[in-house]
């Protein structure tokens, strides 16, 4: 088997309130191979969204190392991480985070404008992904002029656009109705299918029963693991 | 993100709330358009005052009479004493003993009430010699001026200054005769307007005649004079004639430098004096209109503020989708220069319009400095630059999960 994509190594998170010490996350390990569809589940407050952030390089683990695509990111500084990011990670957002002043295609192109492409590819890029979500008539439209489901696909166009290593997706249809999430979902399992690696953050059990194999997080550690490792 | 992307992304955010972005550039430019105001305020009212006296002739330097003391000690002002006498304008005038000087011309000055029948106007009397047109750089329009031999027998005849004709005679001046103290001298030239608008000093309410007529209508002695008027060979001499003239008349009074009784002024030193408070007027009001720039600085550094608060999320997102905290400080702080740049472009459209508008108003000429103009655009990029600073950073070092999760 090839080197994992993601490979989580002992990760403890701490926070310090006060007079003690709050631990989020106590000592998780964890293997991604390359094009699974893992669904990240588990109750609020579990860990489930420092997992997340420690996934997406928005946050850094206390202790224990983090390798994504072979690259140790546990010890990076901040301009690194967001290099990062940049390069390996794809976010999809429960809440769009699109900007609502910008065309669905200058959305879904602000990745490669800090990634340093030129201009031109971007916006040929752009509209790629867009064509590629299904909205590629719907490029020049602000994100107000759109359907959640089309907002929420907007926001996959924006996270595919850099070919990323990983598309992370937190909690992608916890604002959407149940027509756009079947929508979405769909929309997930087809990228899968063409071989992209997808963490998906849920707390909905019929949507993380879409991904290939879940990882139940209680109290700050990997409960279960179902479906083939 | 590369320079281009970066103001392009600054100049579309502040697009994106055009209302706020011209209220937070108001305060800079009413700044800048304000500081370019009063200092063309200032170089104007300088301007003015160099022209006035450059109009009095070039070349020149006045000698006054000094002050008085009498015997109970008490100094009279500056010209209240009549030492200066007419053989002091010849000393002066004789080449041989001054070689700087060109021409020399005594002038004695009274106010006086002139009258033509029914219609009487109260100006100032000069009188003095052939020389005075030429030293004052005069000239006439209509007549004539009066001559050497009209000098020498005082005859009864008077040049008036165009405004003092105008008050005087409806129709031509020239030929006419006007009443001083009873005694009638004749019109036989009008001077050319001098140009100068100042009201309180101008050139053309006045009325030349002979030294001698002068002290004869006004039945002063005619020895006595207020001022002699003399001019130098040429500019750059014109300190050697002034060292020549107060040695001579030290030395003629009998007196030493410190009981000197007479004053000698240039042009330059006349200048000086009046633009010593002009310039403090200028700083003055370039300092209050300074102030109002840095309280739009300050304006800036509000609205960027609550820019970075109220764009919290976009930031956050900006972050997870690459942007270095570089970048994010570059991004706020080039919207603010924008702002603070844009506030003075427009600040200083509005001075070089008030600069066209003011003088039809108040009367007051408006030079605009091209220096202070650059200045004050210069000013008010810093100003978007400095107090950019700390809401860039801000925005900055914010982290993306904060920046993510705030609602």
């Amino acid at each position: 088997m090839s080197e994992p994509i993601i490979e989580l190594d002992q990760v403890w998170k701490s926070y310090e309130t006060g007079a003690f010490t709050v631990h989020a996350l106590r000592g998780i390990d964890a293997q991604i191979q390359e094009g699974e569809y893992v669904a990240v589940i588990g109750p609020s407050g579990s860990g489930k969204s420092t997992l997340m952030n420690i996934l997406g390089c928005l946050d850094v683990p206390t202790s224990g190392s983090y390798h994504l695509a072979g690259q140790d990111v546990s010890t990076m500084t901040e301009a690194a991480l967001a290099e990062v990011r940049n390069r390996r990670i794809g976010f999809v957002f429960q809440q769009f985070n699109l900007l609502a002043s910008m065309p669905a295609w200058r959305n879904v192109e602000l990745p490669l404008v800090y990634a340093g492409v030129p201009r031109a590819e971007r916006r040929e890029r752009a509209i790629a992904a867009l064509t590629r979500v299904g909205l590629g008539q719907r490029a020049d439209h602000k994100p107000g002029e759109l359907s959640g489901g089309q907002q929420q696909r907007v926001a996959v166009a924006r996270a595919l656009v850099t070919e990323p290593a990983m598309i992370l997706a937190d909690e992608p249809t916890g604002n959407l109705d149940s027509e756009s999430t079947t929508d979405v979902l769909e929309l997930f399992d087809e990228l899968s299918e063409l071989g992209r690696t997808i963490v998906l953050i849920t707390h909905e059990h019929d949507v993380a029963d879409r991904a290939g194999r879940q990882l139940l997080v209680r109290d700050g550690q990997i409960a279960t693991a179902v479906g083939a490792a | 993100m590369n320079w281009p992307e970066t103001f392009r992304t600054g100049a579309e955010a502040v697009q994106a709330h055009r209302m706020r972005s011209i209220l937070t550039m108001l305060g800079i430019i009413i700044g800048v358009s304000s500081v370019i105001l009063t200092v063309g305020l200032g170089q104007g009212a300088q301007d003015e005052v160099k022209s006035q006296i450059d109009s009095l002739g070039s070349n020149l330097l006045v000698v006054s009479p000094g002050s008085t003391t009498s015997s109970s000690g008490v100094r009279g002002g500056f010209g209240s004493s009549t030492t200066l006498t007419l053989s002091d304008a010849d000393a002066i005038a004789d080449s041989s003993v001054i070689p700087d000087v060109k021409q020399v011309a005594p002038v004695t000055s009274s106010s006086v009430s002139l009258v033509n029948g029914t219609t009487n106007w109260t100006t100032t009397l000069v009188g003095s010699t052939v020389n005075w047109l030429d030293i004052r750089s005069r000239e006439l329009s209509s007549g004539r001026f009066f001559t050497a031999g009209e000098v020498a027998s005082s005859a009864p005849v008077v040049v008036l200054g165009s405004d003092t004709a105008g008050e005087l005679f409806t129709g031509t001046a020239v030929g006419q005769t006007v009443t001083v103290n009873g005694s009638a001298l004749t019109v036989i030239g009008v001077l050319e307007s001098s140009g100068s608008s100042s009201s309180e000093t101008s050139q053309d309410d006045t009325a030349v005649t002979p030294l001698g007529s002068a002290s004869s209508v006004t039945g002063t002695s005619g020895t006595s004079i207020s001022s002699i008027y003399v001019e130098g060979a040429a500019e750059s001499t014109l300190g050697a004639a002034y060292q020549e003239i107060n040695s001579l008349l030290l030395n003629l009074h009998g007196v030493t430098a410190t009981e000197a009784d007479f004053t000698i002024t240039s042009q330059e030193a006349l200048i000086e004096t009046a633009n010593s408070t002009n310039r403090t007027l200028t700083v003055l009001l370039g300092g209050v209109a300074g102030i109002s720039l840095l309280v739009g600085g300050i304006g800036v550094m509000n609205i960027m503020l609550v820019s970075v608060t109220e764009r919290i999320r976009e930031i956050g997102l900006r972050k997870a989708l690459g942007a270095t905290p570089r970048s994010i400080r570059r991004q706020f702080l080039v919207e603010a220069s924008m702002l603070g740049l844009a506030g003075g472009i427009v600040g200083v459209i509005i001075a070089v319009i008030g600069a066209q508008v003011l003088p039809g108003l108040i009367d007051q000429p408006v030079s605009l400095s091209l220096l202070a103009t650059a200045a004050a655009l210069v000013t008010s990029l810093a100003l978007g630059i400095g107090f950019g600073v700390y809401p860039a950073s801000r925005a900055a070092r914010l982290t993306p999960i904060q920046a993510l999760r705030s609602e």
